[in-house]
């Protein structure tokens, strides 16, 4: 049955009310209108739906509200930080890494969540990591791309 | 009794595939009334879409006919921002920013002064849908016309409050100046008169050749894109009007079945759903969307089946169900290839074939409705959206006036949204909750199923050569799949090309390029085969056979990047190439590939020269020429629908499998930019000859010749 759960989504706490099992994604989506995150497959499949959970990318469509409710979620709404974009964002913006950029959340998302970990991934690394977010227009150089440009920016940031 | 055959619809003139609407509701017009009884006619937009709304005046059009009114098209205001009007949808193509582009330029005003309102029945000319790559070529010349006209009126009015001759006056820069004394006065003034907008440009007004653009021409970025980047932007599935409900619809086991019965019993009792059956379409409607599917989980509904063609028997029916048609537009011929083929030194027949694949956008089919009174308003993600007004205003027996149907910039297409489904269903579910606004998204399974694909094909090819290698007879014949790029660009004096119509199997329509890929498969395959047998280079035999010099052009720039001829360094390395036009656009696609032992294919390098007249956005063009060739990988290597018992048996991304990240290859296009022909579109041509170049790199490589598309099913 449905009980109330507390997440925090962006640094912010939310009440919500929804059978345990309910996937993350309709919560974010339908009640607290987080609609940067996109339904793609709800099957794990592409991608769209990508949200850090704990600072780590999961497919939001997977995973159960109450599965997050004991971790930050950060959602593409979440990443600007005083109306500056992130630099993953940024570079995305600078290298045009889009089409019809339904599916650029998501992408962006994965792209935080592997710089996260491994701040200067070789080429080989994030096609490994963005292997399962689909791009249908064929955006994928641009959005590696972007992914070099911004582990550039953030090596920067970091020295 | 047996249904009636249905047709794949063609239109002619641009070999347009239109698949049928799904859905005819059995709803009558006072039933309709009845339900609804009389209501305050209010107009509801959501937030999102406000930025719409602000567009001047009351703008109804006539349907069909295009306004000649420079009002219609293009708005200054008198705080100097610049709104422009078409009916075009932007689907990722960018057409927003170069269509603002076009104006800005044959304006001279700054380019972020143009905002583009598109694809809004209720605001936009009319406009037969996003589809043809005929945004560039038709719009951008009506554009300049009319952006042309306001500029030499505001000179005009600057020349007669002046009063000098409009000849010592320049419209640049946002502004009229006098050449000769330098005085200048603003756009925004010189639009305050009356009547601005409803001057009609001269019939025969010059517009800025491609020499002399400044705005358009120039790698300007998406407009837009940071909302993008940020998540901001609504699309149709994102809206969420006040006291919105999610629609479901009970869809049947397989194609072509029927409903028998039908018991919602137990669903009646539910709070807060609505559920509606109307014939054979049964639907919920309830504030979430697992709510509505638990209502349809309780309906009793049982569907009689009925025998449908499989997969495996799909090449053998689409060959022996042809009708065979001398129809002129089916049909041409020149010369005897009879003649022909009795001068041939060389010989060849072979047959190809070509798999139904999906669309597959990231952003499914979806569509949000609401009526208030008799009046409806859709939000969807649409190429035709006057056509779905059309559809809507029909099947609901309402006056198409009464209907807006509003496009919010769409997840992607591919040709794949020209239906009305998704808005039929939203509004037929949205008609038993007057007011409240319904949202209908497809899951990715029912966009496998119930959307519609790019048609199968067998393509036969006979065909002779000369000693000298050149063509001496062609007979080419399409089994079902179509007429785009059907006729060969190779000179030869006898030819038959022939398509035969084939009564649908699985639900079709367009498709990025509609069959130029599968016609290039066949052809450009065929020719590499031919040059096989003439001992002579590919690309030396396509020059041979060719006199159109745009064509050739693009082979020789292709060539020089790719460096053809090139030698093999490793084992199962391979070379190809195949080149084409459609659509006023030229290609030629260079492969280079790696066969492993177990007969898989790897791209390793993709060249592709391109050639689309005047270039309007080198950056966006360069985008979906690099993303055509991406996609086109999907259906040369892997993508096929596998269907049986009316079923589709791959309905997921874990079963369809399209290109990832780790299909890309290295990528280089070359784009020729030809300032002294007209732009025509983009978004498809460069798609067509991806895949006959890989399985001419196949052939250089292994010696085998693959005539199926995909090109190794069974490899994937």
């Amino acid at each position: 049955m449905a009980g109330s759960l507390q997440l925090e989504i962006n640094g912010k706490k939310y009440f919500v009310s929804y059978p345990p099992d309910t996937r993350l994604l309709y919560v974010l989506r339908d009640e607290l209108g987080f609609t940067g995150t996109k339904y793609g497959c709800g099957e794990g499949m592409c991608g769209a739906c990508t949200v850090l959970v704990g600072g780590t990318a999961r497919r939001s469509c997977q995973i159960p509200v109450s599965a997050a409710a004991s971790k930050p979620i950060t959602t593409i709404e979440g990443l600007e930080t005083n109306g500056a974009l992130h630099p993953v964002q940024q570079a995305f913006l600078d290298a045009g890494a889009f089409q019809c950029a339904y599916c650029t959340s998501g992408m962006i998302m994965s792209s935080v969540s592997l710089l996260q970990s491994n701040p200067h991934p070789t080429r080989e690394q994030i096609v490994q990591a963005m292997q399962g977010n689909i791009c249908r227009c064929g955006a994928y150089p641009r959005i590696i791309e972007a992914v070099e440009k911004a582990s550039g920016q953030l090596q920067g940031g970091a020295k | 009794m047996k249904p009636e055959p249905q047709w794949l619809e063609l239109e002619p003139e641009r070999y347009e595939f239109r698949a049928l609407p799904m859905h005819q509701f059995a709803l009558g017009r006072r039933d309709f009334f009845k339900i609804l009884g009389a209501g305050l006619v209010v107009f509801v937009a959501v937030k999102s879409v406000a930025a719409q709304e602000t567009a001047p005046g009351p703008r109804g059009f006539h349907p069909e006919e295009l306004p000649k009114e420079i009002g219609a098209w293009l708005h200054i205001g008198e705080d100097g921002k610049v709104t422009g009007f078409v009916g075009k949808a932007e689907i990722g193509q960018n057409a927003r920013t170069s269509l603002a582009q076009t104006i800005a330029d044959e304006l001279s005003v700054p380019f972020d002064s143009v905002q583009m309102v598109m694809a809004d029945t209720a605001l936009t000319p009319f406009d037969a849908g996003t589809f043809g790559s005929r945004t560039t070529p038709t719009m951008t010349p009506q554009l300049r016309k009319m952006a042309a006209a306001a500029r030499n009126l505001m000179a005009e009015r600057a020349a007669k409050q002046w009063n000098v001759p409009v000849e010592k006056l320049v419209a640049r820069d946002g502004k009229v100046t006098n050449t000769v004394d330098g005085k200048l006065l603003p756009y925004a003034e010189l639009v305050r008169e009356e009547g601005f907008g409803k001057q009609t440009p001269a019939v025969k007004i010059s517009v800025k050749p491609a020499s002399v653009w400044t705005i358009a021409g120039q790698p300007v970025p998406k407009v837009n894109a940071r909302n993008f980047v940020t998540g901001r932007h609504r699309y149709s599935t994102d809206l969420r009007p006040d006291g919105m409900l999610y629609g479901k619809v009970l869809r049947p086991p397989s194609f072509g079945a029927t409903l028998v019965s039908y018991d919602d019993s137990a669903a009646k009792g539910l709070s807060d759903v609505v559920i509606v059956r109307d014939g054979d379409f049964i639907g919920a409607a309830a504030p979430t969307i697992a709510a509505a599917e638990a209502a349809l989980a309780k309906i009793h509904a049982q569907w009689k089946e009925v025998p449908q063609i499989s997969d495996k028997e799909i090449f053998s029916y689409l060959k022996n169900s042809a009708q065979p048609s001398k129809e002129e537009r089916f049909h041409q011929a020149k010369g005897s290839v009879a003649d022909g083929m009795a001068a041939a030194a060389h010989k060849l027949e072979a047959a190809y074939t070509v798999a139904y694949i999906a669309h597959a956008p990231m952003e499914p089919r979806a569509a949000v409705a609401q009526w208030n009174g008799n009046r409806l308003t859709v939000w969807m993600g649409t190429q035709r959206p006057f056509a779905v007004r059309d559809d809507l205003a029909d099947i609901f027996h309402v006056p198409e006036k009464d209907v807006r149907v509003i496009v919010p910039d769409t997840g992607s297409a591919y040709g794949g949204k020209h239906t009305s489904d998704a808005g039929l269903e939203a509004a037929r579910l949205a008609r038993a909750i007057s007011g409240r606004a319904v949202k209908l998204v497809w899951t990715r399974q029912e966009e496998f199923t119930w959307a519609y694909f790019r048609p199968a094909g067998v393509i036969e090819v006979n065909s002779g050569i000369g000693a000298d290698g050149k063509l001496t007879a062609w007979e080419f014949h399409n089994y079902h799949s179509g007429m785009s790029a059907i006729e060969t660009p190779y000179d030869v004096a006898n030819f038959i090309t022939q398509y035969h119509q084939v009564p649908l199997v699985l639900r079709s329509g367009s498709y990025r390029g509609l069959a130029a890929t599968a016609n290039h498969f066949a052809r450009e395959t065929h020719m590499d085969s031919l040059a096989q047998a003439a001992g002579m280079d590919p690309l030396r035999f396509r020059l041979v056979n060719l006199t159109d010099s745009r064509m050739k052009a693009v082979l020789e720039a292709g060539a020089k990047a790719f460096g053809w001829p090139r030698q093999r360094s490793e084992e199962g390395q391979g070379f190809g190439l195949a080149a084409g036009y459609e659509k006023g656009s030229y290609v030629a696609t260079f492969a280079e590939i790696l066969v492993d032992s177990k007969r898989k294919i790897r791209v390793k390098k993709l060249a592709e020269a391109f050639e689309c007249g005047a270039i309007v956005n080198p950056d966006g063009l360069r985008n979906q020429v690099v993303g055509a060739m991406i996609q086109g990988l999907g259906g040369a290597l892997f993508e096929a629908i596998q269907f049986q018992d009316g079923r589709i048996t791959n309905d997921h991304f874990a079963s369809y499998r399209v290109p990832r990240f780790r299909d890309v290859p290295e990528i280089e296009t070359i784009l020729l930019d030809r300032k002294d022909i007209p732009s025509a579109g983009a978004g498809e041509t460069p798609i067509m000859a991806v895949a006959p170049a890989i399985g001419n790199a196949y052939f250089n490589a292994t010696g085998v010749r693959l005539t199926t598309l995909p090109l190794l099913p069974s490899a994937s």
